[in-house]
């Protein structure tokens, strides 16, 4: 599903690479931990595999497709099977959570009908269907951090990114969106949680990988 | 771009106008400045124009011819005269006219005084033609022109006359070109500006769109459209400003100063706006569209 073979990034020449030399595999249906300090290069991972940036050397595949193939004008459609969640949610200040949803559909042209109907199932998932019609300031920040994984989910991607999702929250909050992934990948989703939680990740038994200065020093499950 | 799409880009283009009030405020005033400076330059320019024209159609040339040739041979002559590109209209005054003419002007209420020239016209060799020019500034081809033919015995012009108004006409046009390529200059820039500001308010949007996997064109089209709609409404208000302004000002000269109306004459404004108008609209949406356009380019690189 996603496969990293010696890869490395640099971002000016002769500086310590934020990756060096990283080969990491990860099969469909499995949920990952990425762990390490600020700056030892996990950030950098989730960038490459949004293709938002390009690796210096190396070859990224994920779901079949090596990264470097892909042009420009097809990263977009590329990016549709991955689902985004970032630490500051990244939500729209000035739309509602329905709004929010559905505007993650409305982005690669799902008719109106099929809005209406996969928006509503996505909230109840993430347990905010009463709460549509919320700005996001209205939220606390574990319910805004639902939201944006609604937003994630709602195109049914094979995989689920998420960098640092419980950086902003409280310890009970932070559970709950750690069980609310695990339960999405319970229904089939690949998921890569970034984090340095030790005491999350300790407790959620899963197979974690750690980056010390962009070696992967570590992979257990 | 699928037709969901289409219409969802139209849709937040006009909401986000709404949504970034100040900003759209900020930037249809400034639109509209442009377009109202751009408009009344334009006015005066063409009033201008209208103005010289009219003074340079009153320039005329007189031709006058060789004593021992015929009335008939001076009225053939017409045929070469009329085909001249330059030539606007070609007026043949006979000796008998010219001296009518002069009698009536110089002997004005003692008309008695001329009757001893009665049968003895003294301008018998005054017969000739006033030729009138479509364009000034070929005065000196068509001099050069008459000048060479052995009929012609003279040539009377207004060279003074003839350089200033086409002189006057080329450094009007110059001064328009000047002028509007600077106002236009200034109105992407200004409208760049803006919606400048405006993106980097939207540039966390703009970047959750890409990540989601938004193609530049959805990113865009919005903004596009913002930009449009901006210019038109920019566009439309000075511009009826100034329809209104122009046929008040017109008029109010017409009445209050008699003495200039009557040397100057004021378009009517259906023919001021025929051009105006569409002018207008397509600098402002012209300038909406490309303003907008470069500065979403510059952000669209996530």
């Amino acid at each position: 599903m996603i496969k990293l073979e010696h890869v490395s990034k640099s971002y000016k020449s002769g500086v310590i690479p934020a990756l060096n030399d990283v080969s990491i595999t990860i099969k469909e249906g499995e949920f990952v931990f990425l762990v390490g300090d600020s700056g030892s290069g996990k950030s950098t991972l989730i960038k490459l595999l949004l293709k938002e940036l390009e690796p210096s050397s190396g070859t990224i595949t994920v779901n079949g497709q090596q990264l470097h193939k892909i042009r420009r004008r097809k990263i977009p459609k590329y990016r549709r099977n991955i689902g985004v969640v970032f630490q500051d949610f990244r939500l729209l200040k000035d739309r509602n959570v329905y709004e929010n949803v559905a505007f993650a559909q409305r982005v690669v042209g799902t008719p109106g009908r099929r809005i209406k109907r996969a928006v509503p199932k996505m909230l109840s998932l993430v347990g905010l269907a009463a709460k549509y019609k919320s700005k996001p300031k209205q939220l606390s920040g574990g319910e805004q951090q639902r939201v944006a994984i609604a937003r994630a989910l709602v195109n049914q991607p094979k995989i689920l990114l998420a960098d640092e999702p419980t950086g902003n929250l409280d310890n009970k909050n932070a559970w709950e969106i750690m069980r609310l992934l695990s339960e999405i990948n319970k229904r089939g989703t690949t998921v890569l949680v970034v984090t340095h939680n030790m005491e999350i990740v300790k407790a959620m038994d899963k197979r974690v990988i750690t980056i010390r200065k962009g070696i992967v020093t570590e992979d257990e499950d | 771009m699928k037709i969901n799409s289409f219409f969802y880009s139209i849709q937040q283009g006009v909401k986000n106008i709404w949504r970034n009030k100040l900003f759209s405020l900020a930037s249809i005033a400034t639109m509209a400045a442009c377009i109202f400076l751009f408009g009344l330059f334009y006015m005066i320019v063409t009033n201008f124009q209208d103005m010289v024209q009219n003074a340079e159609e009153g320039v005329a040339i007189t031709v006058f011819f060789q004593p021992e040739i015929g009335e008939s041979e001076i009225i053939a002559f017409e045929d070469e005269i009329t085909r001249r590109p330059e030539v606007a209209e070609c007026v043949y005054v006979s000796a008998d006219q010219a001296w009518e003419e002069f009698k009536s002007e110089y002997f004005e209420g003692h008309e008695e005084l001329a009757e001893g020239f009665e049968a003895d016209n003294p301008l018998a060799n005054s017969a000739h033609y006033e030729v009138y020019l479509s364009d000034v500034s070929m005065q000196n081809a068509l001099v050069t022109f008459l000048e060479s033919q052995e009929i012609v015995r003279e040539v009377h012009q207004s060279e003074a006359a003839a350089k200033t108004l086409s002189d006057l006409n080329t450094l009007i046009k110059y001064i328009s070109i000047g002028i509007i390529a600077i106002l236009f200059a200034v109105a992407v820039f200004l409208i760049s500006n803006t919606v400048n500001v405006g993106i980097s308010v939207r540039k966390e949007e703009i970047a959750v769109m890409k990540l989601i996997g938004a193609t530049d064109f959805f990113v865009r089209a919005p903004f596009i459209v913002e930009g449009i709609l901006i210019g038109l409404i920019g566009s439309a208000i000075p511009l009826v400003i100034l329809f209104y302004l122009y046929r008040r000002i017109v008029a109010y000269i017409g009445e209050r100063f008699h003495f200039i109306s009557s040397m100057l004459q004021f378009l009517p404004v259906q023919e001021v706006f025929r051009i105006l108008l569409p002018a207008g609209l397509i600098m402002g949406v012209g300038v909406g569209l490309i303003g907008s356009a470069i500065t979403v380019r510059r952000h669209l690189k996530v």
